[in-house]
């Protein structure tokens, strides 16, 4: 009897003995060797960047086969030649952060019909397009926390500002939907939001925005930036002003953007999760979907490495979680 | 005379010939390379996508190739190419018949075309500032009929038309477009006296004029067409992804252009094939499939590119210099060998 054929009798057996019940239900080994094709928005933008090192980072640690292809120009069919080429390169699995929901979506079901997993992340395709979907962060989530971390320095009462990108910008104006949602609460009574300034994702714009809302509102406490550059402009405003160390800024920004006004104190506390994370888990979700352990159904649960395990949401939706806190105790662990 | 008239012409088309047998050549080697270098290169399914990736820009080179060989320039077409679209998707949204949305679209580019033929035939203006102002001006529109959102759920036999190969080929559908137009515009420049009329004028203007070509009504009808066509390509785009987006194309001018230039049509005018562009069109597609299948850079890539059209206009240009320098050294010796012999009677 040959080793292999001994080993299925004996787990047949096992099986049968019911000793076998103890690996049941557990998930089989993640195959290795995986050919992994991650898809960013652009090759040459530092936040996707991050977060495709983060999906080759998960490729390594599993064994798989992970690279980084993509175009320099976000337009909405600028990533399929990159789709088409894996199918024809046949690879086990496509990361990919969609230019746009729709126009990759028949090329990705081809891609399907090929036996390529697709995982889609940061930004989503039509639910047919793919298999899973790993969302950053719900815009509950960050909605409600901004408002916390917000009133949490300004002692829940006070007039504060928003200073948000452009104003059709559809995550932007999700996460204001939120924060309004979350200042209807009995806790923030005392709390009101006297203007939504559009910096429209400009420099300059969010500069002079900033400039204009401190000198409308004397009174005012605080300004959330749910957008890095506003965030970035505004603590450029506020750490040369007098309304440094009296107004309060918070918003989502990346560490390396915001480093030394949180050191000057301008900045208490931001947040963002991090987008290496995200590529992370992606990369685990797709191996995990190569490997057959889950389908992309809701309910499922596989193990992604040092995040933990995580549970496929209604769509194939699969959370992050709540985004990082930066303070000056922790910011200067990261480096993104 | 009329015999250096037909030196002259000999001698271009020897050099028109010349040009194009490089392409092949190129072409030739490309796919060679390509097959040897990568095994998926030589699959149907490849060549359907090959075909399919480049199938807008080829549309538009067409009639840009005649603009160009006329001396004039159109930088619009990717921009009515996204009006286009964005009309397209905003008449389907209003639920207007497919057909008829399909019509209306052909139409506003035809207008958009119209637009820049009278502003460059009746007020003599250059149609590279022209087609420049149009090409943020049409862009600009395409924002306003959509703004930024997108449309998508187009019907499916539509989309179908845009993913699908014609049966039984790898040949994608929306290419066949392509070759129905590529043979219309060969017999139309090299088979017919408007044809011959094109080179005049860009050869001379002046000179077209006075031997009574209808200068402005040709170029009118160019720039009509090109809008017309743009607008079809806009209506290929949207099936292909089945999207229609103000930014839809964004960028494309520049690739139809170096298809154009490296297809042997100079941009001084006057010279040209249909054979010519086509052939470019499928070079740099190759170069491209071939370079993604082996994972080079977007950057690269575009180096490449550049790097062509850069070739392809400067290489014509030393050829034609080194034979002009030849000639001339051959006339002086022929003249010194003259006057040696009237000389030594």
């Amino acid at each position: 009897m040959n080793p292999r054929a001994f080993a299925q009798t004996f787990v047949a057996v096992l099986s049968l003995t019911g000793l076998g019940t103890i690996g049941y239900g557990q998930d089989k080994p993640i195959k290795k060797d995986l050919k992994i094709t991650c898809v960013p928005k652009n090759i040459n933008n530092p936040y996707m960047v991050t977060q495709s090192n983060g999906a080759m980072d998960a490729c390594k640690e599993l064994g798989e086969q992970g690279k980084v292809v993509g175009p320099s120009e976000t337009g909405a069919s600028a990533q399929v030649p990159y789709i088409n080429t894996a199918i024809t390169q046949r690879q086990n699995a496509i990361l990919i952060a969609a230019n746009d929901p729709n126009a990759l979506v028949p090329y990705l079901k081809k891609a399907m019909e090929q036996k390529i997993k697709v995982v889609t992340l940061d930004s989503d395709t039509a639910p047919e397009g793919r298999s899973i979907f790993i969302n950053q962060a719900s815009a509950e989530g960050i909605g409600q926390s901004l408002v916390q971390t917000l009133a949490k320095a300004i002692g829940n009462s006070g007039d504060f500002a928003i200073l948000s990108a452009t104003p059709n910008a559809t995550n932007q104006n999700t996460w204001i939907k939120y924060m309004q949602e979350e200042l209807k609460k009995p806790e923030y009574k005392d709390m009101k939001l006297v203007k939504i300034a559009y910096g429209n994702d400009e420099d300059q714009k969010s500069f002079t925005e900033t400039q204009g809302l401190l000198q409308a509102y004397p009174n005012l406490k605080g300004i959330i930036s749910p957008t890095s550059v506003g965030i970035a402009a505004a603590a450029r405003y506020i750490s040369t002003s007098p309304y440094k160390g009296k107004v309060v800024l918070t918003g989502l920004g990346t560490p390396n953007q915001l480093r030394e006004f949180v050191k000057d104190g301008t900045i208490k506390e931001f947040e963002l999760w991090k987008p290496a994370d995200v590529g992370y888990l992606a990369a685990y979700a797709a191996a995990q979907l190569c490997s057959g352990n889950i389908q992309g159904k809701e309910g499922e649960t596989f193990s992604a490495g040092k995040l933990g395990n995580r549970t496929v949401g209604k769509d194939g939706v699969v959370l992050l979680g709540p985004p990082t806190v930066f303070n000056a105790d922790n910011i200067d662990q990261f480096n993104f | 005379m009329s015999q250096n008239q037909t030196g002259t012409s000999t001698r271009r088309l020897a050099r028109r010939v010349s040009w194009e047998t490089m392409l092949a050549g190129l072409l030739a080697i490309a796919i060679l390379g390509g097959a040897l270098v990568n095994r998926d290169f030589l699959t149907v399914e490849n060549w359907s996508n090959l075909l399919a990736n480049f199938v807008e820009i080829a549309l538009m080179a067409l009639p840009l190739s005649l603009i160009v060989i006329t001396g004039e320039i159109d930088l619009s077409v990717a921009s009515i190419l996204g009006l286009s679209s964005s009309l397209l998707g905003l008449l389907w949204e209003a639920k207007v018949a497919m057909p008829l949305a399909i019509l209306l679209c052909l139409l506003l580019g035809a207008a958009a075309g119209a637009l820049n033929g009278f502003l460059i035939v009746r007020f003599r203006l250059p149609s590279l500032a022209v087609t420049i102002g149009t090409l943020a001006l049409l862009r600009g529109f395409a924002y306003i009929l959509l703004g930024d959102k997108a449309v998508a759920d187009f019907p499916p036999e539509y989309t179908a038309f845009g993913i699908g190969v014609i049966p039984f080929t790898f040949i994608p559908m929306p290419f066949a477009l392509f070759i129905i137009l590529a043979v219309v515009f060969w017999i139309l420049l090299h088979h017919t006296t408007v044809g011959r009329r094109l080179y005049a004028i860009g050869g001379n203007q002046t000179a077209a004029l006075f031997s009574g070509v209808d200068l402005k009504r040709l170029k009118m009808l160019l720039f009509i067409a090109s809008g017309a066509i743009s607008a079809l390509a806009g209506i290929v785009y949207t099936f292909r992804f089945s999207s229609s987006r103000a930014d839809n194309g964004t960028g494309f001018e520049l690739s139809a252009i170096a298809a154009v230039f490296l297809g042997g049509v100079t941009v001084q005018g006057g010279k040209g094939t249909v054979t010519g562009v086509v052939l470019s069109l499928l070079l740099i597609g190759i170069i491209n499939n071939v370079l993604t299948l082996a994972d080079v850079a977007n950057e690269i890539l575009r180096i490449v590119t550049g790097s062509l059209l850069i070739a392809s206009i400067l290489l014509p240009n030393l050829i034609a210099s080194t034979r002009e320098r030849w000639r001339v050294r051959q006339r002086l010796r022929e003249i010194a060998k003259f006057g040696a012999a009237s000389t030594a009677k």
